[in-house]
């Protein structure tokens, strides 16, 4: 049946049959993937549901530690998504035109992860109900409002980069995708909006793409800046700092290079890109990973060093329970499994082989989940009156299925909208090919002279 | 307290404060246990009247009466009440954990012994010191971090002074929970293990407790209202706790009346974390010349 249906499709070319073939192929195990990351969400979502029936008490947040992973996956969601930003902006306006492969993928993960983060927080409220008082009530002055509306500007902004680089390939689907359902077709008739590669419309198109990829890249740095600012504008030990916004914004890039890198390698493997996503783009999206863990490594030594030194009361309390004390496991997997050995081995040219920079990043992105973590609990449970004369289970926070059960369907969420982006639309730009191939063909030139 | 007695004047409010706080508390009491026994009639009970004296009733004449729980509604209590400026006094000299305004405070405000809004605690300031025992409550900041953070206005800083909450508005973020460096919030994780009270709901009384929202001491602003004192203050039996306005300056442990800033003057008053610039509302004599050496385990506290 799918081989009839590829040979009704007028591909036109190779590459084109090579980037959308995906779309129109459904596999077996591309279906299993589907059902399993629809069990992960159903699951998570009876938890939601006994959270709304029985209230957070079925959660093990209390009074001291009053956020959990909920809110330390919101900081890890947030931080990812200025992923897209870094490919889709920073690297296209400094025109590293080898990441260009890269810029559909990063801005689906950015949607995704900011989509997450923002349904993350509502599940968060104890009051879920009454989410709009923060529109009616709005009060201008709390951190939270400045983060709710920079996070739906970033995502109003993101979802128009997308859409914007998707449009011209979603009419390449219009025009050459022909054997395919009704649905699909109506689908990118309707979403490709007119869309003729009319020099005209080319160049405006060119324009607004500029304009947001400029504009995007102040409003990453604020959503992260802000998220941060929830935690600096307290007197929590670790939180306490001025340190805060540069620390989350490197942290932010170090992790999104690494969930770009495990991503690329998945749909290299399972789309066989391989042709697409070449060993070129691992080995310099490890450089550049690299290079954002020193950035964050200096911020992590700002953050530790001066507190660490002076120790003073429950701020060295809390950095003696992080070294030394209960979280100490969990902080030396962050700092060495997460940050010091991964600097260390992606130095060396055959770790940023394929392979082996998938398995580093894998690290950097666990040791970024849990890092959040240790940025959010250990800090509520060092406040400045000690925690007496309260019920023992106040005292400790071991989260409850119910938190994993949504944490992780919250995972499947973002790994559902990013295979379903990927499953309806070529993940690599279609048009620009020239471009892609020539400044490949340049690259690889430049590298085989040098060596 | 040694000093000031010539200050009759300012202390007409407070006087009348103790007398009545004693009634009401005598007729609390009552309603507590009498509000279900109207059908026997043959029985009586013996009470207090406001004039001080004391009276046999039948039971089928006692009627419960508009009772403690009853706090302006949500937008008439975010005004306050006019003309004063709250304020307290805990003195740490006197304080020897009987834990009655603790357990005075869980009553009226209908709370769990696991999550009181009182919290008494063991504090030791260096290693030489001797402990005491410190109770806190919500210090009413003048420059609360809990309405800054707040998103929707659901707490507030009231002209009286009070800080408050209203739980119809709060949606339950705790981000105020972050903010505060006193630990002086709690939150409702679940329903209130009592069930339902069948009370219109006031931020003044905190009842009834709503699920999913943020909730703290309140200064009993219901019993302000009423010219009563705050529960925990009556409660007391050694006196620890003095309430009053700042303006009148004067403030009462339900026993004596003295002058504010005498008190603070010569007794060396200072605010908890005075450092942090929160401006509490809420001030510590500090725990010299004890009246009583420090015990953890007495018949009074051993309970709880």
């Amino acid at each position: 049946m799918n081989t009839v249906i590829q040979k009704e499709q007028e591909y036109r070319t190779k590459r084109g049959k090579a980037l959308l073939g995906h779309t129109v192929n459904t596999s077996l195990k591309y279906k299993l993937w589907i059902a399993f990351l629809l069990l992960v969400i159903f699951i998570g979502g009876y938890a939601y549901y006994r959270q709304l029936k029985f209230g957070l008490v079925v959660t093990a947040m209390r009074d001291y530690t009053s956020w959990g992973i909920y809110i330390s996956n919101f900081v890890f969601f947030v931080a990812i998504s200025l992923v897209g930003s870094l490919i889709s902006s920073i690297l296209k306006l400094n025109k590293n035109d080898w990441s260009r492969p890269l810029t559909r993928v990063s801005e689906i993960i950015a949607v995704a992860a900011i989509i997450c983060a923002a349904v993350i927080i509502i599940v968060d409220m104890g009051r879920p109900d009454r989410f709009f008082y923060v529109i009616m009530h709005l009060r201008i002055q709390s951190p939270i409002i400045w983060d709710v509306i920079i996070i739906s500007t970033y995502l109003v902004i993101s979802l128009l980069l997308l859409y914007l680089s998707l449009l011209p390939d979603i009419a390449l689907c219009r025009d050459r995708l022909t054997a395919i359902p009704k649905w699909k077709k109506w689908l990118y008739r309707i979403m490709s909006i007119n869309w003729s590669n009319h020099p005209k419309q080319i160049e405006t198109h060119h324009k607004i793409t500029k304009l947001l990829a400029i504009s995007v890249l102040p409003v990453a740095f604020a959503i992260h800046t802000v998220t941060s600012w929830l935690f600096a504008t307290t007197w929590r030990p670790g939180w306490d700092s001025t340190n805060l916004g540069p620390y989350f914004v490197s942290g932010a890039f170090m992790a999104g290079a690494a969930v770009i890198i495990v991503a690329m390698y998945l749909i290299r493997i399972h789309l066989k890109l391989k042709k697409y996503i070449t060993e070129l783009h691992f080995e310099k999206m490890g450089r550049l990973l690299v290079l954002l863990s020193l950035v964050y490594l200096y911020f992590n030594i700002n953050e530790y060093l001066g507190p660490a030194f002076k120790m003073v009361g429950v701020e060295g309390e809390h950095i003696t329970e992080l070294f030394t004390g209960k979280y100490a496991p969990m902080y030396w997997f962050v700092q060495l499994g997460g940050l010091i050995l991964p600097i260390v081995f992606l130095i060396f040219k055959p770790f940023r082989k394929p392979l082996p920079i998938f398995i580093i990043s894998i690290f950097v992105v666990l040791g970024a989940w849990f890092k959040r973590f240790l940025i959010v609990i250990p800090s509520l449970q060092h406040p400045y009156l000690p925690i007496q004369d309260v019920d023992e289970s106040y005292l400790h926070y071991v989260p409850t299925w119910e938190e994993w059960a949504i944490t992780m369907s919250s995972f499947a969420w973002f790994l559902l909208i990013i295979t379903v982006l990927i499953k309806l639309f070529p993940v690599i730009p279609v048009l620009k090919e020239k471009i892609d191939s020539e400044t490949i063909n340049k690259l690889n030139v430049f590298k085989n002279e040098k060596s | 307290m040694e000093n000031d007695n010539s200050n009759t004047d300012s202390r007409r409010w407070f006087l009348k404060t103790i007398s009545s706080g004693g009634i009401l508390a005598a007729t609390g009491l009552a309603l507590g246990t009498f509000t279900s026994c109207k059908e026997k009639s043959a029985e009586k009970t013996t009470l207090l009247t406001t004039d001080g004296k004391l009276v046999q009733v039948p039971n089928s004449e006692i009627e419960a009466m508009e009772h403690l729980h009853q706090g302006a509604p949500p937008m008439e209590a975010r005004e306050g009440i006019s003309g004063k400026k709250w304020v307290m006094v805990v003195d740490l000299s006197k304080c020897k954990n009987a834990r009655k305004c603790v357990d005075l405070c869980d009553k009226h405000h209908n709370l769990t012994p696991d999550r009181p809004y009182i919290k008494v605690y063991e504090m030791k300031d260096n290693e030489k010191s001797s402990p005491y025992w410190m109770p806190k409550k919500c210090f009413h900041c003048d420059n609360p971090p809990c309405v800054k953070v707040c998103p929707v206005g659901a707490t507030y800083k009231r002209t009286d002074g009070i800080v408050l909450i209203d739980n119809e508005r709060c949606i339950g973020c705790r981000f105020c929970m972050a903010a505060c460096p006193y630990s002086a919030r709690v939150f409702n994780w679940g329903d209130p293990p009592e069930g339902k009270l069948d009370l219109p709901y006031s931020p003044e009384t905190s009842l009834p407790s709503k699920v999913g929202t943020v909730a703290k001491c309140d200064f009993c602003p219901d019993m302000l209202r009423q010219n009563k004192l705050p529960h925990c203050v009556p409660a007391c039996p050694n006196g620890v706790i003095y309430f009053g306005d700042e303006i009148d300056d004067t403030v009462t442990n339900g026993e004596e009346t003295v002058r504010l800033s005498t008190l603070l003057k010569d007794k060396a008053g200072y605010r908890y974390l005075e450092e942090l610039g929160t401006k509490p509302r809420v001030y510590y004599l500090p725990p010299v010349d004890r009246l009583f050496p420090f015990e953890k385990n007495t018949e009074e506290n051993s309970e709880s």
